[in-house]
């Protein structure tokens, strides 16, 4: 196979922020209204790129926060060092503009057609094209079970925290808490490891359907730990967040 | 017709007064050290590296890194500018300048091509590596030489954007013509002048 | 610099082919393992994007965008296949 040039085609839209609001200290979701949006499936992500006065680009991906057929929304932490989360995290509001692109991704997704059980494992903002999937499974009537292993680094980061604590219905929510736990803490602490993974995980013999979402580092050790428990790589599905 | 403009959207800071007349046009100065590269950082053990001068498949000299490290080395603070954006002023390195390499070899090449472990590459003028502007520096902010930065040894040329100054360098290779290196053969500029915004072929 | 997976470059990708990529199965040249793209590493803004193979970590696509123009090289894969047949 060999070299070619090939010119972009131009599929970035301008949306308008319908709103921002706050989930966690650095963590917000930008709701959008996006003319000729086509629709979305839950796992997909958008391509966001703002533009600076003097013609500067920046762009980024964020994963789409809502099911398909719900509004499209994104959901982004501050990362400090960051290029573009600090602004739409902290400058961006209702009313403003956002170049986008999308949905993206064919890969990375689920619907209920793709059966189960699911295992979801997520580390820090990897939770957000999970709740998605959770909010289709729930949108959908679906009855595939669920188990979700969140790993956060304390209570206060734990995105969506109150929607995950009312899942039912077939859905079982985890959470670790690596970096420090509140009095009376009665779920998991530390890492999501091979230990803790044990523990939550469905045994392979049900053929599950895992999908991990979070940095690089953690996604490859979950990765890992599912491999010798038996996962094959296949049924793996995994999304690594990263870079600044 | 024009992407529409982000409101408030600032990319890191402009020069500070002062500082404009060192950041090439186009360029900002970042917060820190970005980390870019095309592959897993190699790590090859210092008693199996050297630093070869090459022509037409043949190594003219090489140094083992003690031989390298016995070759008088010289400390300098230069601006440097990525063709992603980002300048950084003041930066500190150590290394051997590559006058003291090249004038080790009798040769009459008037390019060379840096090649790196991993299989990175890049051409560049012999004019622009010799005469004080170029170096193989294995040191930087008065320590070893980082290897997500390019340790034990990397090119440094700070006159040129910053893929030029090949990370993870094990030698020149000298030519009779100009070869595109790596970046260079998928569109980006043959020599790369910051101050001419020489970011790709053509500019 | 942390690597992330062919997720990451979904629209660039999009742009290029003018359909989703990340389902598409690469088969690596150099040492023949098969992987959707979504599960390659790849390495973003180097200045331009590189993509390998997670089995042997040769390189499977390069792509370089300069002036609104894409530069792709696929010559590390011996096959990309979107499975749409045709």
């Amino acid at each position: 196979m060999a070299t070619a040039a090939v010119r972009g085609r131009l599929i970035w839209q301008t949306a308008t922020v319908t709103s921002v609001t706050t989930e966690t200290d650095a963590v917000r979701t930008i709701r959008l209204d996006v003319p000729d949006w086509p629709g979305h499936q839950a796992g997909q992500h958008l391509d966001v790129r703002l533009t600076a006065e003097d013609g500067y680009t920046a762009e980024r991906s964020y994963s789409i926060a809502t099911a398909a057929g719900e509004p499209v929304a994104i959901t982004v932490e501050r990362l400090d060092d960051g290029e573009v989360s600090p602004y739409l995290t902290e400058e961006l509001r209702a009313g403003d503009q956002l170049e986008l692109r999308g949905p993206i991704g064919g890969w990375f997704v689920w619907d209920t057609s793709d059966g189960g059980p699911l295992l979801l494992v997520a580390g820090g903002s990897g939770i957000v094209p999970l709740r998605a999937i959770l909010r289709h499974r729930q949108r959908t009537g679906s009855d595939v079970p669920a188990r979700l292993l969140y790993s956060s680094r304390t209570l206060a980061d734990v995105i969506y925290h109150s929607e995950l604590d009312q899942c039912r219905d077939g859905v079982e929510v985890s959470y670790t808490l690596t970096r420090s736990q509140p009095p009376g803490w009665t779920g998991y602490s530390g890492r999501a490891d091979a230990a803790l993974l044990g523990k939550i995980a469905w045994p392979a013999g049900q053929h599950p359907l895992t999908f991990v979402c979070g940095p690089t580092s953690f996604v490859e050790a979950v990765a890992g730990s599912l491999v010798a428990l038996g996962y094959p790589a296949g049924r793996v599905k995994t999304e690594r967040f990263g870079g600044t | 017709m024009s992407p529409p403009v982000s409101r408030g959207f600032r990319h890191f800071r402009r020069p500070a007064a002062g500082e404009q007349d060192r950041v090439p046009p186009g360029q900002y100065v970042a917060k820190g050290f970005p980390v870019l590269s095309a592959g897993p950082t190699p790590h090859t053990p210092l008693p199996e590296w050297t630093f070869s001068i090459r022509r037409a498949g043949e190594t003219l000299k090489a140094w083992t890194w003690d031989e390298f490290q016995a070759l008088p080395a010289q400390d300098v603070t230069v601006d440097i500018h990525c063709v992603t954006r980002w300048t950084k002023l003041d930066t500190m390195w150590r290394g051997v300048p590559v006058d003291t390499l090249l004038g080790q070899v009798e040769h009459d090449a008037p390019y060379v091509l840096a090649f790196s472990d991993g299989g990175y590459t890049t051409n560049l003028p012999v004019q622009d590596v010799t005469s004080g502007q170029a170096w193989v520096a294995f040191g930087y902010d008065s320590q070893p030489l980082a290897a997500e930065h390019g340790g034990p040894a990397r090119l440094l040329v700070p006159h040129l954007y910053f893929w030029k100054s090949a990370k993870w360098v094990r030698g020149l290779e000298l030519l009779d013509h100009n070869q595109p290196g790596f970046w260079e053969n998928y569109g980006y500029h043959i020599y790369g002048d910051p101050w001419r915004q020489q970011r790709y072929a053509g500019d | 610099m942390v690597a992330l997976d062919g997720n990451s470059i979904g629209g660039l990708l999009l742009e290029v082919f003018g359909t989703d990529m990340t389902a598409a199965q690469t088969i690596c040249a150099t040492c023949g393992a098969a992987a959707p793209v979504a599960e390659t590493v790849v390495y973003l803004r180097v200045p331009g994007t590189v993509v390998r193979c997670r089995t042997c970590g040769s390189v499977l696509m390069i792509i370089a965008q300069i002036r609104g123009m894409s530069c792709v090289d696929l010559s590390g894969m011996s096959a990309l296949d979107t499975g749409q047949g045709g």
